[in-house]
C-alpha cells in the first residue's frame, strides 16, 4: 500500500457557493465574501494525501483489507466496485485562524470565513475526485459520520493514511479533525471501460 | 568522539527513511513501524546497519511515533529499549569506520496543540518528556526531535529534551511547497525559536524533495548562526506496477544535497524513500567537499508562531496599548475577564502598524501569575504579531514565556543584580531578546556617559549567564523634559553613544512630554531625533498620528521605503477621512445602529452622551434600534450578517456607554447570568458566539465557556453563579448525545436552571426528548426566550 500526497494549485472561488454557507439568499453579503477571501487566499494550501485499498463484500457490509463498515447505504454507494481510495484533506489552518480572529472582531467577517472555508474544502475535494474521475469512474464521496457509517472509521484514516505527516490533519479523542475545514472520505473506483 | 564536538569538525552524516523502507520489508498498512522493534528486532537492525555502512554517522532510532498517547507505559519503554538496542547492536556489527552516533527520534505526537487542537502545551510536555527520560535511560547519544510541522508542537518538544536530558538535541521541521509549517511558521521564526531554546542544530526534513527543499535550507543557513542540517524525501512517490517508486534516484539525490553542502549545511540525510543507497551516495559527496565554517549572523530577532521580526535598518514600532496604567476601562476588562476587549486592542494595535505588542497586565487586583500567561495566550490564539511580555513578577514572567508560542522580547531587566539574576536565567532557558534598563542599585545616572557605564556592566553579567550581548535592547530612559530642561539630550547622547557600541536601543518615548500639554507634539519630534540617533526599537502609541508620521516620514527620508508605498498608502487614508465625518454627522444613533455601521454608531453614541444620561440612550435608542433589526430577521426581511452587523454597532455604542457610565455615577441596567457553551465534541461556535453578541446587547451577563466543554463545567458554572439560564449548542450529530448528558446533568445538578439548546442538527422535538426547556431556532429566539424568563423570574439570579 502506497501513500501519496498532492498539493493542488488554488481552485476557483465561488462566493455564490460560500453564500450557501453563510446566509442563502442573502445576495448583499457577496462583496464581503470577496474581500474575506481575498484577504485569506494566499493562506490557504490545498493538500490531499490519499491511498488505494482493495475491496471485498459480504451482504450489507464493505470489507478493506483491515476493517470493514456495515452500512447498507455505504454499500449501494460502492455499487459493486473493486477498489476503493481513501483520501483526507485540508485547506489547513488558516480559515481557523481567520474565524477565531474576527470572533473578537466581527460576526459578520467569522461567519464569512467560515463560509469561505467550507466552500474551500469541498472545492478541493471536488477537484481531487475529479482528477482521479480523468482515469477511473468514480462514485460520490462518502465520509465517516454520515449514512450509517461511524465516525469510528476516522480512526482507520489516521492510521493508514499517515495524515499528520503528510498533511498536517490531526484527529483529536473525539474524532475531531484539526484543522477543522478538512474532510476524510471514502471514493469507490471502477476502471473505465 | 563527543558528538557536538564531531560536528565542529566535520559533516555530519545522517540516515535515510526507515518507514517506508520498512514498508519494502513488508510493514503492512496501518501496522505501526516502532513496533517492529519488538517483533522484527533482526529487520530494524539490518536497516540501522545498512545505513552505517552507507557512512552515516549518526542515525535515528526507530521511535518515530512512539510516545504516551500512543502506548501504555509498559510498552512505550519496551519499545523505546528495543529500538536502542537494535540501533545499538547496529552500531557495533557495521563494518563501517567512521565516529557511529545513535540518537532518540521523536516524531509529532499526532494531535494539535490548543488553542487550535485540543491538546494542553504541558500536557504535551509531559507526553514528549516520557520519552525523553527512556531515551536518556537506555543510553542515547542524542535527542533528534523531526518532522514538527508545528512550531508550538516543537517548543514542547524541546523543552522536555531540554528539562528531562543532557544531551545535544536536534530539531528538524517539516515545511511545505509555500516555505512554511502547517501552522504557519517561516524558517526564520523557527530559527529564532529554537536558537532563543538552546538547540544545537536545527533543520529541515520530509514534505519535499531536494530541490523544492533547498530553499528553506538556505533561508535557515541566512539566519542561523548554529549547525543546519538537511534531510529531504527522495522525491515524490508514485505507484508502478503495485510499486511505490520516488522521482529521484540515489544520484540524482546526493548531487542535489551536495548544493546544499556547499552552500552551508554540518549535516544531511535522508527521509521518507531514501535508502541506504542514497546515503552511500551522499556520504561520498560529503567526503569530497569541505565543511563551510560556522558564523554568527549576529541577528537581534524576536518571534510569534508564523514569523520573526528583526532590530536593525528598520525601527521596530512596539505597540503600548495592552497596559492597565492609566486605562480604567481596560483595567475594568481585566478584572471582569472580558478577554475580547483585551484581544480587540491587540489586533487593532498590529492594523495601525505596530510590529509588535507590549502586553502588561500589572494591576492591584489582578493576579499577574494568572493573568499574564492567559492573555498572552488569547493573544496569540488570534494575532501573530509577536510579544513583549511586560511584568516585574519573575513569576509572572516565567508561566508567560514558558507558553509563548515563539521568541518573546522581555520587558524587562536592569543592572539591579537582583533583576538580572531573576530574568537571566529565564532568557537563558526559554529565549528571549531582552529590553534592558540602564539604571541600577544607585538609580538612573545623569549623565549618557552613566547609562552606557550600566549597559556595559549589564552585558557583562548577561554574558556570565551565556546570553550573548545581541540578545539585548538597551532602553537609556526617557525623562520628563518638563523636570529637566536637559533630559532629552541626554537621552539622546545615550542612544547616540550606544549605537556607536553596536547595541540596539528602545525607548518608552512618551514620558518625554509628561506634564506638558498637548504632548503628542513633543513625543513626535523626540521619535524622530531618536530615531536619527540610532534608535532601533520605541514603545508608543501606534493609534497617535503624530509618532505614526513620524516613523513613516524616518523612513521615506532614509530609502526604507521602497517607492513610498508605505507613506503613500497613508497619505491615501487622510483624505477619505472627512467624508466619513460627514455621514455620520447626519443621521441617528438608532439608524447608524440598525444600519450596522459601527464606526459611526460609536460617533453618534458619543455625541448623543453629552446631552442624555446613558441609560435613556439604551432605552431610546440602541433598544428600539436592535429590536427593530430583531423583528425584521424573525419576519425574514433580513438576514443574519445585517443583524450580526447591527449587533456589533450596538456593542460599539454600548462600549461608549460603558465609558460614560464607568465616568459617571449611573449603573446600565443589567440582567441575569446566562451560561452559554458549545457541548463536548463539538468545536463550532460561530452560532454560539452570535448568540453571545445579542445576549449581551439586550444586558445579560454572559458567561462564555468555549466550545468542546465538558458536561461537569458547564454544570460547575451554573452552580458558581446560580445561573437561571444556561443555552447549549451542537452542530455535529455525533455531539447531540453529549447535549442530552449535559441537559441531563445540570437537572440533577441545578435544577432551577433553564436549559435553552440550539444548533443546525437539532429540532423542537428532538430538545423536547433530551428535556430541553426551550429549542431556539435561531440567535434572536434564544434573546426572546431568555427575556421572557427574566420578566418572569429576574430576582432568580
Amino acid at each position: 500500500m502506497t501513500v501519496l500526497s498532492v498539493s493542488f494549485p488554488a481552485p476557483p472561488f465561488s462566493a455564490e457557493e460560500a453564500l450557501k454557507y453563510a446566509a442563502p439568499g442573502d445576495t448583499a453579503l457577496l462583496p464581503l465574501l470577496r474581500e474575506c477571501y481575498e484577504e485569506i487566499a494566499k493562506e490557504l494550501r490545498y493538500d490531499v494525501c490519499y491511498t488505494f485499498l482493495p475491496v471485498l463484500y459480504a451482504e450489507d457490509t464493505v470489507r478493506f483489507p483491515s476493517f470493514s463498515v456495515a452500512s447498507p447505504a455505504f454499500c449501494q454507494n460502492f455499487a459493486g466496485a473493486a477498489e476503493a481510495v481513501l483520501f483526507a484533506a485540508t485547506v489547513g489552518i488558516a480559515p481557523d485562524r481567520a474565524v477565531r480572529r474576527e470572533s473578537v472582531r466581527s460576526s459578520v467577517r467569522a461567519l464569512c470565513f467560515q463560509a469561505i472555508g467550507a466552500e474551500r474544502i469541498e472545492a478541493l475535494c471536488d477537484v481531487f475526485c475529479r482528477t482521479l474521475g480523468e482515469k477511473y469512474q468514480t462514485r460520490p464521496r462518502f465520509s465517516p459520520g454520515y449514512g450509517g457509517v461511524s465516525l469510528d472509521v476516522q480512526r482507520e484514516f489516521f492510521r493508514l493514511l499517515d495524515c499528520e505527516r503528510r498533511i498536517g490533519l490531526t484527529c483529536n479523542e473525539s474524532l475531531l479533525m484539526s484543522p477543522t475545514k478538512s474532510v476524510t472520505a471514502f471514493l469507490a473506483v471502477k476502471p473505465k471501460p | 568522539m563527543e558528538l557536538l564536538s564531531y560536528m565542529r569538525e566535520h559533516f555530519l552524516v545522517l540516515d535515510g527513511g526507515m518507514g517506508t523502507t520498512l514498508q519494502a520489508k513488508g510493514l503492512a498498512p496501518g501496522e505501526t513501524p516502532e513496533e517492529w522493534n519488538l517483533s522484527h528486532p533482526a529487520v530494524i537492525k539490518e536497516i540501522h546497519r545498512a545505513y552505517f555502512d552507507a557512512g552515516s554517522n549518526l542515525i535515528c532510532t526507530d521511535t518515530f511515533g512512539a510516545n504516551p498517547l500512543r502506548y501504555d507505559a509498559e510498552t512505550l519503554e519496551n519499545v523505546v529499549r528495543a529500538a536502542m538496542e537494535n540501533a545499538r547492536a547496529a552500531a557495533k556489527e557495521s563494518v563501517g569506520k567512521q565516529e557511529k552516533y545513535v540518537a532518540l527520534d521523536i516524531g509529532p505526537c499526532g494531535r494539535l496543540l490548543s488553542p487550535y487542537g485540543d491538546l494542553a502545551f504541558e500536557d504535551a510536555v509531559a507526553c514528549f518528556a516520557a520519552v525523553v527520560r527512556l531515551g536518556v535511560k537506555y543510553g542515547a547519544d542524542a535527542i533528534f526531535i523531526e518532522t514538527m510541522n508545528d512550531s508550538y508542537e516543537t517548543k514542547a518538544a524541546v523543552l522536555a529534551a531540554k528539562e528531562n536530558a543532557a544531551l545535544p538535541v536536534f530539531v528538524s521541521n517539516a515545511y511545505g511547497e509555500d516555505g512554511k509549517l502547517m501552522t504557519g511558521a517561516s524558517p526564520e521564526a523557527m530559527v529564532a525559536l529554537l536558537e532563543g531554546l538552546g538547540v544545537d542544530a536545527l533543520g529541515a526534513n520530509c514534505s519535499l524533495g531536494p530541490d523544492a527543499l533547498l530553499p528553506v535550507a538556505e533561508r535557515l543557513l541566512a539566519a542561523a548562526s548554529i549547525p543546519v542540517f538537511f534531510k529531504p524525501n527522495a522525491g515524490l512517490p508514485r505507484v508502478e506496477n503495485g510499486k511505490t517508486v520516488y522521482d529521484v534516484d540515489a544520484d540524482a539525490f546526493a548531487e542535489a544535497v551536495a548544493v546544499a553542502l556547499r552552500a552551508g549545511v554540518r549535516g544531511a540525510g535522508g527521509c521518507c524513500g531514501t535508502t541506504p543507497a542514497y546515503i552511500a551516495a551522499l556520504a561520498a559527496k560529503a567526503a569530497k567537499t569541505s565543511p563551510v565554517p560556522l558564523t554568527d549572523k549576529g541577528r537581534t530577532v524576536v518571534s510569534s508562531y508564523t514569523r520573526a521580526v528583526a532590530f536593525g535598518e528598520n525601527p521596530v514600532l512596539i505597540g503600548e496599548r495592552i497596559n492597565p496604567t492609566g486605562k480604567k476601562r481596560f483595567r475594568q476588562a481585566l478584572a471582569e475577564n472580558d478577554m475580547p476587549y483585551v484581544l480587540s486592542e491587540g489586533l487593532k494595535q498590529a492594523e495601525c502598524g505596530a510590529h509588535i505588542l507590549d502586553v502588561n497586565v500589572g494591576s492591584p487586583e489582578i493576579d499577574e501569575e494568572e493573568m499574564l500567561p492567559r492573555v498572552t495566550k488569547e493573544l496569540q490564539a488570534v494575532c501573530d504579531s509577536p510579544l513583549q511580555l511586560d511584568t516585574s513578577s519573575p513569576a509572572a514572567m516565567e508561566k508567560a514565556m514558558r507558553l509563548y508560542n515563539g521568541k518573546p522580547l522581555v520587558n524587562s531587566v536592569n543592572g539591579k543584580k537582583e533583576s538580572m539574576d531573576a530574568i537571566f536565567p529565564l532568557v537563558k532557558k526559554y529565549g528571549g531578546t531582552v529590553i534592558a534598563l540602564t539604571l541600577d542599585e544607585d538609580g538612573i545616572p545623569a549623565s549618557a556617559d552613566g547609562r552606557a557605564a550600566i549597559a556595559e556592566r549589564i552585558a557583562a553579567r548577561a554574558a556570565e549567564y551565556g546570553i550573548p550581548a545581541k540578545e539585548l535592547v538597551f532602553d537609556p530612559l526617557t525623562m520628563t523634559v518638563s523636570a529637566d530642561p536637559s533630559a532629552a539630550a541626554v537621552t539622546l547622547a545615550a542612544v547616540r553613544m550606544l549605537t556607536e557600541r553596536g547595541y540596539h536601543t528602545s525607548l518608552g518615548v512618551s514620558n518625554v512630554s509628561f506634564g506638558l500639554p498637548a504632548r503628542e507634539i513633543v513625543n513626535a519630534a523626540f521619535f524622530g531625533a531618536a530615531l536619527e540617533a540610532g534608535l532601533s526599537a520605541a514603545i508608543m502609541n501606534p493609534y497617535s498620528r503624530p509618532m505614526t508620521e513620524s516613523y513613516l516620514a524616518y523612513r521615506v527620508l532614509h530609502g526604507l521605503d521602497t517607492n513610498c508605498a508605505a507613506y503613500i498608502a497613508y497619505a491615501g487614508t487622510l483624505t477619505d477621512a472627512p467624508a466619513a465625518k460627514l455621514t455620520a454627522g447626519e443621521r441617528t444613533l438608532a439608524r447608524a445602529i440598525a444600519d450596522g455601521i459601527k464606526e459611526e454608531a460609536a460617533a453618534k453614541c458619543r455625541e448623543l452622551l453629552k446631552t442624555t444620561p446613558p441609560l435613556d440612550a439604551v432605552n431610546g435608542q440602541i433598544i428600539p434600534a436592535l429590536d427593530e433589526v430583531g423583528r425584521g430577521y424573525e419576519e425574514k426581511r433580513i438576514y443574519l450578517p445585517q443583524l450580526l452587523m447591527s449587533a456589533e454597532a450596538a456593542q460599539a455604542a454600548f462600549e461608549e456607554v460603558r465609558r460614560a457610565v464607568n465616568a459617571g455615577a449611573e449603573k446600565a441596567e443589567e440582567k441575569c447570568a446566562f451560561v452559554l457553551a458549545t457541548v463536548k465534541g463539538d468545536i463550532h461556535d460561530i452560532g454560539k458566539n452570535i448568540v453571545k453578541l445579542l445576549l449581551e446587547n439586550y444586558g445579560f451577563r454572559v458567561y462564555d465557556l468555549g466550545k468542546d466543554v465538558p458536561p461537569e463545567q458547564i454544570v460547575a458554572e451554573v452552580k458558581r453563579l446560580h445561573a437561571p439560564l444556561a443555552g447549549l449548542s451542537a452542530l455535529m450529530t455525533t455531539t447531540v448525545p453529549a447535549m442530552a448528558q449535559t441537559v441531563d446533568f445540570l437537572r440533577k445538578e441545578a435544577p432551577w436552571c433553564r436549559v435553552v439548546v440550539g444548533g443546525a442538527v437539532l429540532t423542537e422535538e428532538y430538545a423536547r426528548t433530551i428535556g430541553a426547556d426551550k429549542y431556539a431556532k435561531d440567535a434572536m429566539a434564544t434573546v426572546r426566550y431568555a427575556e421572557e424568563i427574566f420578566a418572569k423570574d429576574g430576582s432568580a439570579d
